[in-house]
C-alpha cells in the first residue's frame, strides 16, 4: 500500500464515519421507529379482521412489497413535485423507508400474533378483560418477543438500504464516499472502506440483537 | 340460578346442539358426560359466549337474555360472574403464576395491586400452588398449570364455575391432583358445571349427571341413579362401553 493511499484512507475514514453517525443512523432509527408503529397498527387491524381496514392493509402491503424501494424513492422525491408536493431529501427518505419497512414489519408481526395460542385470548375474555386489554397486555408482548429476531434482521437490512438514499441527494455515508472517490480516484480502497463502516454498524447491531434476545428470554420463560 | 332453554348451535351444515335445556341450582355440581363429538364442549362454550349460539335463552340469577341477540355489554357483565377452566389451561405465557391470577383482578376489576396479590396468593394456596407464585407457565407441569388456571378462575369468587374437560390433557398421575382441587371446591359448596370423561369423578363428586349424545341431552338424573339405574338405551350402552374399557 502506498503512502498516498494510506493517507487517503486515514483522512477519509472520519469523513465517512461522520455522515454515518449524523445521517445514516438517524435515518435508520427514525424510519425504523415509524415503521414499527405502522407495522403494529397494520398487523393488529388484520389480526382483529376490522372490515374495511383489513382490505386497505392488504392493498398497502401488496403495493409496497411488489415495487422496488428505489422506485418508491424516485416517485416520492422526483415524481411528487410534479403534482406540487415537494419534500426535502431527508424527510422524503424517512417517509419511503418507514412506509416500506412498515409493510414488511406488518407481515412479521401478523405472523407472530397468529403464533400466540388463541386460548389465551379466550382465557382473558373469561376473566373479564376487554379485547384491547388482552391484546396490549397478553398477546402483543408475546408476539413482539417472537418477532424480535426477525425485526432485528430487518433493522440490520435497513442500515444498508439507507445507502439508496444517495440517489435522492441525501448526503449519507455512501454519497460521501462517492464524492471522495471522484476527487481521489481510489474506488476500490474507498468503497471497501465504506463497506467496512457498514459492517461495523451491523456488527454492533448484531451484538445488540443477541443481548436483547437474552434479556427477553431471561425476563419471561419461553412459551410452553 | 342458571337456566338454559332451547340452545341451538350449528357449525355450517353441522347441527351440533339441537335444543338444549339445562337447569342448575345454586350449589349444584353438574357433570356433563358423553362421547367425543356429542356437543358437550360446545355447550359449555356457548354458555360462556366463546361460541355464539344460534338460538336459545339464558336466565342467570333471574336475568333473562336471548343468546342469539346478546350484546357485548351483557356478555361482559355475565362473564364477570362466572369462571372458566379450559382443557389446555390457557395460562398467559408471559405472566407468572401470581400475575396470571392478578391480571383479571387488576385489569378487568380495577382492584389495587396489593389487594389483588393478597387474594391471588390465597387462591394459589388453596390449589396448593402457593410456593410457585413466581414461576412462569412453561416452568410448571400440566397439573400445576391447571391448578393455577383454577386459582385464576376462582380468585374473583364467581357465582358459577365452568370446567371444560379439565383433566383430559393430563396423564393419570397429574389428573389426581387436579381432581382433588375440584373436589375441594365442590365440598365448599361452589356451583359448578363440569364437562368430563372422568366417570369416577362424576359419580362421587357431582350431585347430578347430564348425558349428551349427538347434540341432545339424552338423560339427566342424580349422579348415583345415573350410574346404578340408567333409563335410556343409549346411556346404558355408553356406561357398558366404559365398564368394558376399565377391565374390572
Amino acid at each position: 500500500m502506498t503512502e498516498r493511499l494510506a493517507q487517503i484512507l486515514a483522512d477519509s475514514f472520519f469523513k465517512i464515519l461522520i455522515p454515518g453517525i449524523t445521517v445514516t443512523i438517524p435515518l435508520t432509527v427514525l424510519s425504523f421507529s415509524i415503521a414499527l408503529v405502522i407495522a403494529v397498527a397494520v398487523a393488529l387491524v388484520q389480526f382483529a379482521q376490522v372490515p374495511v381496514l383489513t382490505k386497505l392493509a392488504r392493498l398497502y402491503i401488496w403495493i409496497i412489497r411488489g415495487t422496488p424501494i428505489l422506485v418508491q424513492l424516485f416517485v416520492v422525491f422526483y415524481g411528487l413535485p410534479g403534482v406540487g408536493i415537494l419534500i426535502e431529501p431527508f424527510p422524503a427518505a424517512v417517509l419511503v423507508f418507514s412506509i416500506n419497512e412498515g409493510a414488511y414489519g406488518a407481515e412479521t408481526i401478523r405472523a407472530a400474533l397468529e403464533s400466540v395460542p388463541k386460548g389465551q385470548l379466550e382465557a382473558g375474555q373469561c376473566v373479564g378483560m376487554t379485547y384491547m386489554q388482552i391484546m396490549r397486555r397478553i398477546i402483543l408482548p408475546q408476539a413482539l418477543r417472537t418477532a424480535f429476531p426477525t425485526l432485528a434482521n430487518s433493522l440490520i437490512a435497513m442500515v444498508k438500504d439507507t445507502s439508496l438514499a444517495a440517489n435522492i441527494t441525501v448526503t449519507e455515508m455512501f454519497m460521501t464516499t462517492q464524492r471522495i472517490v471522484a476527487r481521489t480516484y481510489e474506488p476500490l480502497a474507498l468503497y471497501l472502506e465504506v463497506g467496512l463502516v457498514y459492517l461495523l454498524f451491523c456488527t454492533v447491531l448484531t451484538r445488540v440483537q443477541a443481548w436483547g434476545e437474552k434479556m427477553l428470554n431471561r425476563r419471561g420463560a419461553q412459551r410452553s | 340460578m342458571l337456566e338454559i332453554h332451547d340452545l341451538q348451535k350449528s357449525f355450517g351444515d353441522l347441527h351440533v346442539l339441537k335444543g338444549i335445556d339445562l337447569n342448575i341450582q345454586k350449589g349444584d355440581v353438574v357433570a356433563v358426560l358423553g362421547s367425543s363429538g356429542s356437543g358437550k364442549t360446545t355447550l359449555l362454550r356457548c354458555i360462556n359466549f366463546l361460541e355464539h349460539a344460534d338460538a336459545g335463552t339464558m336466565t342467570f340469577d333471574g336475568q333473562r337474555v336471548a343468546l342469539d341477540r346478546i350484546t357485548h355489554a351483557q356478555i361482559h357483565a355475565l362473564r364477570r360472574r362466572t369462571g372458566f377452566v379450559f382443557q389446555n389451561y390457557n395460562l398467559f405465557a408471559n405472566k407468572t403464576a401470581l400475575q396470571n391470577v392478578t391480571e383479571g383482578l387488576i385489569i378487568a376489576r380495577k382492584m389495587d395491586k396489593h389487594q389483588a396479590e393478597t387474594i391471588a396468593r390465597a387462591a394459589l394456596d388453596k390449589v396448593g400452588m402457593g410456593d410457585r407464585c413466581d414461576h412462569y407457565p412453561s416452568q410448571l407441569s400440566g397439573g400445576q398449570q391447571q391448578r393455577v388456571a383454577i386459582a385464576r378462575a376462582i380468585a374473583y369468587d364467581p357465582e358459577i364455575l365452568y370446567f371444560d374437560e379439565p383433566t383430559s390433557a393430563l396423564d393419570p398421575e397429574l389428573t389426581g391432583e387436579v381432581l382433588t382441587v375440584i373436589r375441594r371446591l365442590a365440598d365448599e359448596g361452589r356451583t359448578m358445571l363440569v364437562v368430563t370423561h372422568e366417570m369416577d369423578f362424576a359419580r362421587h363428586v357431582a350431585n347430578r349427571v347430564v348425558f349428551m349424545d349427538a347434540g341432545v341431552i339424552v338423560e339427566q338424573s342424580d349422579a348415583e341413579a345415573f350410574f346404578t339405574n340408567p333409563q335410556q338405551p343409549r346411556t346404558r350402552e355408553f356406561l357398558q362401553n366404559y365398564k368394558q374399557r376399565s377391565f374390572t
